[in-house]
């Protein structure tokens, strides 16, 4: 099986791996690339945990190949932070305690995130389908979705 | 498995036209993916259209409708003013389809392709009279969406072809469509039972109508039955009993774990009343 040559920009950074076209984007992240806040939990789209960016666009980089990323500009939750200082949503889930296990913060993050980058004011509602593709099994997903309309407040202020 | 990203659809064909073995063309890949993972297809060639010129683009078409390339996700459909206020029937039924995250990579012609009797987005694009540009080592000819599903997870492509766009008509004045569906909770999960009507009037009468019922029958069925029913009405009490019964006669679906026979064909008539009811206040101007 030969080895496709991909090159693409994450979290800011150019990079280059070798992929297997099999290989997942999220197993390339994970394996090539070594960034391991993207989880694995259904490996088929269910789930969230694996939630990356692709252009700016929201998806499950388990649905995704690494051949696919070619050209292609990610944004991981390691691409969160900003040198240290940890992004709103991520200080407002730790101030709400929005995470018990923490398996699918990271994918939680990064979807949060999408949202905000769009509709800076949503709903409760809104902010309930639109992570309607990230399961929790520990929270009851209540203090996550308070988490990110406290985080949605803090970041509108900040304007 | 080989991965090819051909540069035309004429290319494309001939790949696929010349493999042997398991061919699969990857678009938005929710499904391509997801049975790659479970070991259910494993293709020893996966060509991806997306480098294709065109596939993302939404575009009006000559005659007043709209060309949609099969790369287009729904999030890109969505987000089409235009497109959601001509059909918001197309674009509601496209826009139940997964997550949030499947949002931004699944396709109408991969929900189409995929087979499945219970698509979402399918319903809809059968009462638009939606046409898929089939392209082959034979040259290409215009299908009707419902001639493409063949049953579960079937479709009616030969080796080496390949949509390469839909089209909706013109979608003309005093018109509206709409799609409901029934799943249990209130997102990510499969129809139970798909009902999608488009009319259009003339005054308050309804003068054209379209009917089709997605999780009732192996593939999606055009109940033309229900829609007969509708036409020459005003959508009075008379006109949706006759609908309703319509709907039910016509469909034949199955009991799985997600319903009943005698279910389904109780929430099809439910269901069919509610659509032809948003349909046509869509038609009257209602957004």
């Amino acid at each position: 099986m030969s080895k496709v040559h991909v090159s693409a920009v994450v979290n800011g950074d150019n990079v280059d791996f070798l992929a297997d076209p099999r290989e997942s984007l999220l197993d390339c992240l994970r394996d090539q690339l070594g960034l391991t806040g993207s989880k694995e939990g259904c490996g088929t789209g269910d789930c969230g945990a694996c939630s990356v960016t692709v252009d700016g666009v929201l998806v499950c980089s388990c649905l995704m190949l690494g051949v696919e990323a070619e050209g292609k500009t990610i944004g991981t939750v390691e691409g969160l932070a900003d040198v240290g200082t940890l992004h709103p949503l991520q200080r407002k889930f730790i101030e709400h305690a929005a995470l018990q296990c923490g398996f699918c913060t990271p994918g939680i993050l990064v979807a949060s995130k999408a949202l905000l980058d769009h509709n800076p004011d949503p709903t409760e509602t809104e902010v309930r389908y639109w992570l309607a593709g990230n399961l929790c099994r520990c929270t009851g997903y209540d203090k996550i979705v308070r988490a990110v309309m406290d985080a949605a407040a803090e970041l509108r202020e900040a304007v | 498995m080989h991965y090819y990203k051909p540069q035309s659809f004429d290319e494309a064909v001939q790949i696929a036209a010349s493999a042997s073995g398991v061919t699969r063309f990857l678009a938005g890949g929710t499904d391509v993916l997801v049975q790659l993972r479970a070991g259910t297809v494993t293709p020893d060639h996966l060509i991806d259209l997306k480098l294709i010129p065109g596939v993302h683009d939404i575009a009006r078409t000559e005659d007043g409708g709209w060309k949609i390339g099969i790369a287009v996700s729904g999030i890109d459909l969505g987000r089409h003013a235009e497109l959601v206020a001509e059909w918001p029937g197309v674009v509601e039924g496209m826009s139940l389809v997964g997550s949030t995250q499947v949002q931004g990579r699944a396709t109408l012609t991969g929900n189409l392709c995929n087979g499945s009797p219970a698509a979402d987005s399918v319903p809809g694009l059968v009462t638009a009279r939606a046409t898929v540009t089939v392209v082959g080592p034979n040259g290409s000819r215009e299908v009707a969406v419902e001639d493409i599903p063949a049953g579960p997870g079937r479709n009616v492509l030969q080796q080496g072809e390949i949509i390469s766009a839909i089209t909706l008509p013109p979608r003309g004045k005093n018109s509206g469509d709409a799609y409901l569906r029934f799943i249990p909770r209130t997102e990510m999960d499969i129809a139970v039972v798909g009902v999608a009507v488009s009319v259009t009037l003339d005054g308050d009468k309804i003068i054209a109508a379209r009917v089709a019922l997605g999780a009732v029958a192996p593939k999606v069925l055009v109940a033309a039955d229900a829609a007969a029913a509708l036409i020459g009405s005003t959508l009075d009490d008379a006109a949706i009993a006759a609908l309703q019964a319509a709907v039910t006669a016509a469909a034949v679906p199955i009991t799985d774990r997600r319903g009943t026979v005698e279910f389904r064909k109780d929430v099809v008539a439910v269901l069919a009343a509610r659509a032809a009811r948003i349909a046509y206040d869509r038609a009257k101007g209602a957004v």
